[in-house]
């Protein structure tokens, strides 16, 4: 396959027994199979998020990610930084935009990142694995490499908010993008065709100051999902996974509703169909069990 | 902005001191932001609302409002307004003025959890999920974290035996290695950032 190298910044959520650690261990096991090299950008730190404002500000948040851009421009030159978290992501971007296009606030956040001897010139691009996917590999080359359809699993293919707004994919429309959807037929797999929650927020951050309000968004995105009869979820974004998936306990208690739904990454889905293992996939990563992902895993 | 005489003070302040707060005046009041809001009910003053509000100079009720906590970070407003305000950043710059203010409501979860959430990463330069969900859990005092941790105590065991929560977080967890450097670029930060805003 296609022998391409990057940058790479995993987030605070992918790192061991973190609570996407299962994001990551299948990443590595869907980029060697799609034959991407992933070098990690040394000593990374956290984005922020987007809750980060509340005890930030402006400039301390911007200046979390000219520094991974920094770091990743002097130890990974000429590749892109890619991100596999949404906010991840979303923050590397915005703060990449804002630097840019504002000599002051660059200047500004150099003064900063002096401090600890980097500088940001703004070399390296803030891209998200998803882009590397489907601009650079292709949904044809990606589904040209499956091994092993995913035949018989019915996906929601719930897309979310950071990976889908402000920015998005290019060519992918805000408020109804197909390119989940597409890359789980890719995988041999049927997708919801009219997934009306795909991207719903589930609350992000606000699922533990304001439990109650997001588990409603939970519901609903859970709820649609059960009845386009679909047999799990898959997303691209740690926290929507999360989010989704822990506290569907919460919901069942608060709602009376019988929720059991497994919710998986994208990286999953490729990982099998591309014959890996259950474990390569981290597919024993869930609080919900990805049953017919696993059965297809150890056929 | 000097030569904007006819500008009230508030909406001077607003886009002198907020992050994005140069584009308040720009809202044409159509309303679409706080219909795609998902936590739309729960907003006392919706977005439209507080910027007619900014531009009516009502600085009290704008920063002790609880509304802009109620923001989700999902982007919705932003991609859907017609003149490109980007709301989502300017509901995060009011809530940062409010609190450097000293406005924000008694007890706001959200803040609170900002709070802990920027407290948390800036320590060691990476979140540390247990402490940062045993903070929340233990915010009201001994008691009532025992409780809701207790609550809890379903998805925290789900997540261990899934290899996604580890306990041995709680002696110290992942860090970075220049905890030094990066420190002093936050603080550098903030000095710029307190001066350009008059924030100190």
């Amino acid at each position: 396959m296609a022998n391409k190298t990057y940058s790479f910044y995993p987030g605070c959520s992918s790192q061991g027994k973190a609570s996407s650690s299962n994001y990551l261990t299948s990443t590595n096991s869907m980029c060697q199979k799609l034959g991407i090299t992933l070098n990690e950008v040394p000593d990374w730190n956290c984005c922020g998020a987007s809750i980060g404002y509340g005890g930030g500000g402006e400039l301390p948040r911007v200046v979390l990610s000219a520094r991974n851009l920094a770091l990743s421009e002097q130890h990974n030159a000429g590749q892109d930084m890619v991100a596999t978290c949404a906010a991840c992501w979303l923050a590397s971007r915005e703060a990449k935009e804002r630097l840019d296009h504002s000599p002051e606030m660059k200047a500004d956040a150099n003064v900063a990142l002096k401090e600890a001897g980097l500088e940001y010139k703004g070399q390296a691009q803030a891209r998200h694995m998803v882009e590397v996917l489907l601009e650079d590999i292709g949904m044809e080359a990606l589904q040209s490499g499956v091994k092993k359809p995913l035949k018989g699993i019915k996906f929601a293919g719930y897309v979310g908010c950071q990976t889908n707004r402000p920015f998005g994919i290019v060519g992918e429309s805000f408020e109804n993008p197909m390119y989940l959807d597409n890359m789980i037929e890719a995988m041999g797999a049927e997708a919801v065709s009219n997934y009306d929650q795909k991207v719903t927020c589930c609350g992000g951050a606000l699922a533990f100051s304001e439990p109650e309000k997001s588990q409603k968004q939970i519901k609903d995105i859970i709820e649609s999902a059960y009845d386009h009869g679909a047999d799990m979820i898959v997303t691209p974004c740690p926290l929507c996974q999360a989010n989704v998936e822990i506290y569907q306990g919460e919901v069942n208690k608060r709602y009376g509703t019988k929720f059991n739904i497994p919710v998986t990454y994208y990286s999953q889905l490729i990982t099998v169909a591309y014959g890996g293992t259950a474990a390569e996939a981290a597919l024993g990563g869930h609080l919900v069990a990805p049953a017919k992902l696993a059965d297809i895993a150890n056929k | 902005m000097s030569e904007m005489k006819y500008h009230n003070n508030f909406l001077r302040e607003v886009e002198e001191r907020v992050e994005e707060g140069h584009m308040v005046k720009m809202c044409m009041q159509c309303g679409v932001c706080s219909g795609s809001c998902p936590f739309g009910p729960h907003w006392a003053h919706p977005p439209q609302e507080l910027f007619m509000m900014i531009r009516a100079g009502k600085r009290e009720e704008v920063l002790s409002s609880d509304s802009m906590w109620m923001c989700t970070s999902c982007y919705q407003c932003i991609v859907r307004c017609p003149r490109k305000l980007p709301i989502t950043h300017i509901m995060h710059g009011l809530a940062y003025l409010a609190k450097r203010e000293g406005k924000v409501p008694k007890g706001q979860p959200t803040a609170q959890f900002g709070q802990m959430f920027w407290d948390n990463l800036t320590k060691t330069g990476r979140v540390n999920e247990l402490k940062l969900s045993l903070s929340l859990y233990f915010k009201d005092g001994f008691g009532q974290g025992i409780k809701n941790a207790m609550a809890m105590q379903s998805v925290g065991l789900g997540l261990m035996k899934a290899g996604r929560l580890n306990p041995l977080e709680i002696l110290g967890g992942h860090s970075i290695k220049d905890k030094s450097g990066f420190q002093a670029m936050l603080k550098k930060a903030r000095e710029i950032e307190d001066t350009r805003r008059k924030l100190a």
